[in-house]
């Protein structure tokens, strides 16, 4: 049984719980466990945040009447973030996942402050006790996708509908561009930022404009499906964002990086009833099946299908990394030595573009 | 930059501008009787959804505008049945307007995620549409033209026609306009619904047109920039179209010399510059020495009551 929440009804809440005493929720057990989620977007955003909120139904089913989940939507980055969480603890919820960066500061105050509750953040670096970390190799799947481009591509040239240049992001692009150039030396990436995560509007004219200037295959990190549908109109190809696009654009959705952050939620609520339950740093890719590539489009060529698949093995198989010297940045310095693989370090503060990154 | 590219450029800016100059125009005429509404984006993000979902439902596109159209009238409705009959505050209901618009459209949307619908084709024959050069000025869908068409009409019925003097008058001095004995409220309520009516339009073309799904908050805060736009408009329709394809050009433009590998002004920058060139519009027009004032209807956003 889900409980959707919104930032005002839970305001409106706030005065008739405030003066009940706070329960913990493991003290009561015959109650379900309450878990609680914390999303930056909305539900209905079809990329990231909708792809949470899969992984919440996902462990609210397979727990059926033991847990109760609840989620607060489009709660804003910063401080505001921090009433929610409080809130979101002191009715009950003993697990609080933040599924955004910026909430981590909140996070970690709250954490502090109400030792007795779980809290789990996605993306951030700031641990405690009663505070761990998540996040997926992303870059994994961006690797897949960039071997999908450059042998796709016919003019060898890249779009890419960037949002904001945190590394998150920039390992995505380079992890993308590495890849497209092992199948073609000459592949170029052309990268617009957009200063937002979400604009479907600003999110098409960014993929119109890479169309434009020679690019035929689009990819993107931000979160709605409007660049895949340009693409469809444009006739080019493109990939679906943190989850299956291909309703939207089934003609030029070639396959999508989709965000599986099921196992984990199932694995932290069991370990929570257990009382198992520790912090620390968790971060799974292709292997652990919490970053997944969707169903290939039948439009794409045995011999790729296949050199895509070769390069997810590997990366599974633990004997490919994305991001293997020699590496040069596209300002010419050498960055990674032949055959030198980049650490998690050096991923999680990339600032620099490999080369043949137009940014 | 070749003449197809630019070409594009124009056709993309125009798309971008369409939206914002209905829902600045629908803005400027109520604020023309002096309600001031800041549910523009609630109000089109109502008709973005009832458009999108009854074009799904019945896969006739032109019913969705017809129907986005009604659903921001009938939102505008709300508001002014609280503003003007019951005399709540106008800034602080229009503000609830938009909250309850994003939440609305947001529960009523949430079967349609992921679903897409066809754009109406381009009104003219596919001959001009499809043009080359021609495509300028034929390749785009009804609503563009009748955007333009409906600056014009407003700019002749607020200038050039006695029922245009009457609703202005409502918005320079309330009191006198009922004194000589028109019905003020009555006449704000039309303004009010035309608003309204052009807002869901303007939401629809975002769910029907500029990417033709069903997202959430699809329309991302335009409604914003078309009120901003009416106050840098300074209230003349035609300005509003002038400034709404500017707010398009340099949109467009930034995105398209950056993919062209130069950038005119940093991403963060770009965001602003919509409120930043209202700001600037808002200096100019203060410091010219003939006109005191910003030509704001002197009674805008305040509440009347009749005998008060």
């Amino acid at each position: 049984m889900a409980v959707i929440l919104d930032r005002r009804t839970l305001l409106a809440g706030a005065g008739a719980t405030a003066a009940l005493p706070h329960l913990d929720a493991r003290a009561l057990a015959a109650d379900p466990l309450k878990v609680g989620f914390l999303y930056v977007g909305p539900v209905g955003d079809f990329g990231y945040t909708h792809a949470h909120d899969v992984a919440r139904k996902k462990t609210q089913d397979f727990y059926g009447d033991k847990i109760k989940t609840n989620y607060v939507e489009n709660v804003p980055e910063g401080p505001d973030a921090e009433r929610v969480l409080r809130q979101l603890a002191q009715e009950g919820n003993a697990l609080i996942f933040a599924t955004s960066f910026g909430f981590m500061n909140a996070t970690a105050k709250v954490a502090k402050a109400l030792p007795k509750v779980y809290f789990e953040h996605a993306t951030g670096y700031m641990r405690g006790p009663n505070l761990a970390t998540y996040n997926a190799r992303f870059y994994e799947g961006r690797a897949v996708i960039g071997t999908i481009a450059g042998m796709m591509s016919k003019t060898g040239v890249g779009g890419y509908v960037a949002s904001f240049p945190i590394p998150e992001v920039v390992m995505g692009i380079n992890c993308f561009m590495l890849a497209a150039r092992k199948v073609n030396p000459k592949f170029q990436t052309k990268v617009l930022w957009l200063s937002t995560w979400y604009d479907p509007a600003k999110e098409a004219d960014a993929a119109k404009a890479l169309a434009d200037q020679g690019a035929d295959i689009i990819t993107q990190h931000t979160d709605s499906p409007a660049p895949l549908q340009v693409c469809e109109q444009k006739g080019l190809y493109g990939f679906g964002q943190a989850s299956d696009m291909s309703s939207i654009a089934p003609k030029a959705h070639l396959t999508a990086i989709v965000d599986n952050w099921a196992p984990y939620y199932i694995g932290r609520v069991k370990a929570v009833m257990d009382g198992t339950w520790k912090t620390g740093d968790t971060w799974w890719g292709l292997k652990q099946d919490t970053v997944q590539i969707a169903p290939y489009n039948a439009a794409m060529p045995d011999n790729v299908k296949k050199a895509a698949d070769e390069v997810k093995n590997a990366i599974i198989a633990g004997t490919l990394h994305p991001v293997t010297g020699p590496v040069t940045d596209n300002k010419g310095t050498q960055r990674l030595k032949d055959g030198e693989k980049a650490t998690d370090e050096m991923l999680e503060k990339m600032d620099w573009y490999v080369e043949g990154v137009q940014s | 930059m070749s003449l197809d590219i630019a070409i594009s450029v124009v056709m993309t800016l125009v798309i971008a501008a369409t939206p914002i100059l209905l829902a600045g125009l629908g803005e400027l005429v109520a604020e023309k009787s002096g309600v001031l509404n800041l549910g523009v984006e609630g109000m089109m993000l109502v008709g973005a959804v009832a458009g999108f979902i009854s074009a799904s439902l019945t896969g006739f596109t032109p019913l969705g505008y017809a129907v986005a159209g009604l659903a921001g009238l009938c939102a505008s409705l709300l508001f002014a049945a609280l503003a003007l009959t019951l005399g709540a505050n106008q800034v602080a209901t229009g503000l609830a307007l938009t909250i309850f618009g994003t939440g609305l459209s947001s529960l009523a949307g949430a079967g349609f995620v992921g679903t897409t619908i066809t754009r109406l084709p381009a009104l003219f024959p596919p001959a001009l549409a499809g043009h080359p050069i021609l495509r300028l000025v034929f390749g785009y869908d009804v609503i563009v033209y009748l955007s333009v068409a409906l600056t014009l009409a407003a700019t002749w019925f607020l200038n050039h026609t006695r029922s245009g003097l009457i609703l202005r008058s409502v918005g320079e001095s309330d009191a006198s306009a009922h004194a000589i004995g028109y019905p003020v409220t009555a006449i704000r309520y039309l303004a009010v619904a035309f608003g309204g009516a052009l807002a869901g339009l303007a939401g629809a073309y975002y769910s029907l047109a500029v990417t033709p799904m069903w997202a959430d908050r699809i329309t991302a805060g335009r409604g914003w920039i078309a009120l901003a736009l009416v106050v840098f408009s300074s209230w003349r329709p035609w300005r509003l179209l002038l400034g709404a394809y500017i707010f398009g050009a340099v949109m467009t433009l930034e995105l398209y010399s950056k993919a062209a590998g130069f950038a005119l002004l940093p991403p963060e920058m770009l965001a602003m510059l919509p409120y930043l060139a209202t700001v600037v519009a808002l200096a100019v027009i203060a410091m010219r020495p003939s006109r005191g004032r910003l030509d704001a209807p002197r009674c805008l956003g305040k509440t009347f009551r009749a005998g008060a």
